[in-house]
């Protein structure tokens, strides 16, 4: 794509939501800079409660950094300063006096590689909790750790080695357990960064079948490479190229009728 | 490899024109051959090196092995209470008060006895207390003040040879050279013979050399009190590089905002591991002794010194290690809302433990063996007293290796190969409990 065509395009095409589900998350023209360089040019959307959104769009898009904005993974980077606002029910995630741990045991995250503790399987899982504080008692945390281990559908698969490390489970387990070690915390938004692309097409499916489980308790959003996958779990899409927000609308409506140009380009494989 | 070839070529031919493999020249031969030849330059350097620390370690247990047997000689000694204490008292202080030479008169009498001195016959009593060292009077009157009750009675005690009688009995001052080059005489070498033939003079288990300090005659010798100097100093240098350089390298690492300070800091580490030890020991003198008033010759300055010298190393390994820590582990710890202290100390730390364990033992290891600098701070002394704290004086292994090396006796120089023995023991260890420490941290993924 040609830059004259990016610098000429400055809103965001957007369909509403049929269902007009409650937002949970607003952003506001959100711009993120690494040193000099601007990744992000403005992003503004709606991410509804309870529902699935995926940000789509070719590498380097600015999906990841956006996402990792919502519980200030950024934070983390040198020299990335971000502007603009976001705002988590009517909580704004970039306040000085918000708690930027408060605020990620409010909002969890998956990450592309599944990256377990070198630890049990049990300590996996039990780690938020503890920090946290959530359980009052071990029968408290015992009971934590199973029913996340159930909500990830992990639990039958390890209810019989759980103080084995979690290492040794395979590539698809392991990034349930770290799902399973997101909502021990119970997290009002769960974040996946490319969640699926570590693993085979069967890991890939259980996954993909946990999120649509995972929907009814939690606002997701998640960032895939996988056009069908977006198509497969979300209920909303925003397309992201070269740090502009191109397109949001509900799934089945980006993909069978796109409004932009460059959505349609991407989705039919013209481009990515 | 050729399988992994072969498809190529033919697929670029496009499948029509057919062509052998073997015709195409990919230097298949000549690229073998270079991974031959580098494996062989590894062999051979691997060899070389082996040979050198086997000639290395052979000349050393060759020269010192001699040293853990020393040549004693057992007379019964008539405890007399009539020359130990004329006066009646028997306590302790009263035996190291007093005249010395009447403990010098019990081992006249027992000498005279065991090898059959005519009591008048003066010169053949002179030679035969040649053969015993000179510490053996004090060694005497201090074993009677420890054991009071021994007055009165008669028993056997085992008296040191002196060294050159030592020297003599293991061969290495030989009968066949001329007397007057000889430092033991003929006369002494009949008496020796005689003392062999009743079974007085043996060879027994140095453990002296283990107990004793410092002393000018070199069968009272010993490294205990550098061995206890080198072990407080090394406790000193542990309870401070390890928590300091830790704490410090997570810091830079984990905390510190990457700007110009930081980098400036980090090459400073880099330069101050590179620096000469004997500055450090300059440094020590100057601060810790001129300035601090700190004990002179103690472990403790030596420890400080030597912390100095050691933290660079270990802030090296730590950072080292800390970076290896994928940094996937951080993003899981933080995606839980584990505070930034809570990732490092209950994720990043413990997987980074057997590399830091491993920097650790490296830089104490260095610490252990590093001389200049404490010849700096004056552990060169001599000290016979044992140190009971980390504040006297005492000297320490490499150092008594130092001053021994400098001393022209046969017996001094079998010593110091000893002391180098015991000092690659110690460090031995070390690196042994390091190797223990290391794989019970060693976590896998």
């Amino acid at each position: 794509m040609s830059a004259v065509q990016v610098a000429t395009t400055f809103e965001t095409v957007r369909t509403p939501d049929p269902a007009s589900r409650p937002i949970k998350i607003h952003t506001a023209n959100v711009r993120v800079t690494y040193g000099q360089k601007e990744a992000l040019h403005g992003v503004s959307i709606g991410i509804p409660e309870k529902a699935v959104t995926a940000f789509i769009g070719p590498s380097g898009c600015g999906k990841s950094t956006f996402l990792r904005c919502i519980n200030r993974m950024n934070d983390t980077i040198a020299g990335a300063r971000v502007e603009g606002t976001i705002k988590l029910d009517d909580q704004d995630v970039y306040d000085p006096d918000l708690d930027v741990v408060e605020l990620r045991a409010r909002v969890g995250m998956v990450f592309q590689k599944p990256n377990p503790f070198p630890k049990s399987i049990f300590d996996n899982v039990a780690y938020g909790p503890r920090i946290h504080g959530l359980a009052r008692s071990k029968a408290d945390l015992e009971e934590i750790v199973v029913t996340s281990l159930q909500k990830a559908s992990l639990f039958n698969e390890v209810k019989d080695r759980l103080n084995e490390p979690g290492t040794g489970l395979s590539g698809g387990q392991q990034q349930r357990l770290c799902i399973a070690r997101a909502i021990a915390v119970s997290p009002e938004v769960i974040l996946m960064d490319e969640p699926c692309s570590a693993l085979d097409p069967i890991a890939t499916a259980k996954v993909e079948e946990l999120i649509d489980e995972l929907r009814a308790n939690f606002t997701i959003v998640i960032v895939t490479h996988s056009m069908q996958q977006a198509a497969r779990v979300s209920q909303r899409t925003a397309f992201f190229h070269l740090g502009h927000l191109i397109e949001e609308g509900p799934t089945d409506h980006v993909f069978t009728n796109p409004l932009e140009q460059r959505t349609q380009d991407y989705i039919t494989g013209r481009f990515g | 490899m050729t399988e992994a070839a072969s498809p190529l070529p033919s697929s670029r031919l496009g499948g029509t024109e057919v062509r052998k493999i073997s015709k195409v020249d990919i230097g298949l031969k000549r690229r073998y051959a270079a991974e031959r030849r580098f494996r062989l330059y590894g062999l051979l350097a691997v060899t070389i090196a082996i040979c050198f620390l086997a000639a290395l370690f052979s000349s050393i247990v060759a020269k010192g092995y001699t040293a853990f047997q020393q040549t004693r000689i057992s007379m019964i000694v008539d405890f007399n209470p009539a020359v130990i204490a004329p006066d009646g008292d028997r306590s302790p202080a009263a035996i190291m008060g007093g005249n010395a030479f009447r403990f010098d008169d019990l081992i006249a009498a027992s000498l005279q006895k065991t090898l059959e001195i005519d009591p008048n016959d003066e010169d053949a009593l002179y030679d035969g207390l040649d053969l015993l060292s000179k510490g053996s009077a004090p060694m005497l009157r201090s074993m009677i003040a420890k054991d009071p009750s021994l007055i009165g009675t008669k028993r056997n005690v085992d008296f040191y040879a002196t060294g050159d009688v030592d020297s003599f009995i293991k061969g290495s001052i030989r009968a066949d050279i001329p007397e007057s080059q000889r430092l033991i005489k003929d006369k002494h070498i009949v008496l020796i013979e005689k003392l062999e033939k009743e079974g007085a003079l043996r060879l027994a288990f140095n453990t002296g050399l283990f107990t004793n300090g410092a002393s000018t005659r070199p069968e009272m010798a010993g490294v205990g009190v550098a061995l206890v100097g080198s072990l407080y100093m090394m406790m000193v240098v542990l309870v401070l590089s390890l928590p300091l350089g830790v704490a410090g390298s997570i810091y830079l690492e984990e905390f510190a905002p990457k700007n110009r300070w930081t980098d400036l800091i980090e090459v400073n580490i880099n330069n101050l591991a590179a620096v000469p030890s004997i500055v450090y020991g300059l440094l020590g003198l100057a601060v810790f002794i001129n300035f601090a008033h700190l004990p002179r010759s103690a472990s403790l300055v030596g420890g400080l010194v030597l912390t100095l010298t050691t933290l660079p190393t270990i802030i090296i390994a730590t950072r080292a290690a800390l970076k290896a820590v994928p940094p996937s582990i951080r993003e899981a710890g933080l995606g839980v809302g584990a505070s930034k202290m809570q990732t490092v100390f209950h994720h990043v730390l413990p997987l980074a433990m057997p590399g830091v364990l491993t920097g650790t033992i490296i830089g104490l290891a260095h610490a252990l063996g590093e001389t200049a600098p404490l010849l700096m701070i004056g552990m060169k002394a001599f000290v016979v007293e044992y140190p009971t704290t980390p504040f006297d004086p005492s000297t320490a292994l490499p150092t008594q290796i130092y001053m021994w090396a400098t001393e022209p006796e046969r017996a001094f120089t079998e010593r110091t190969s000893a002391a180098i023995i015991v000092l690659l023991a110690f460090l031995l260890a070390m690196n042994s409990l390091a190797i223990i420490l290391r794989r019970a941290f060693e976590r896998r993924w």
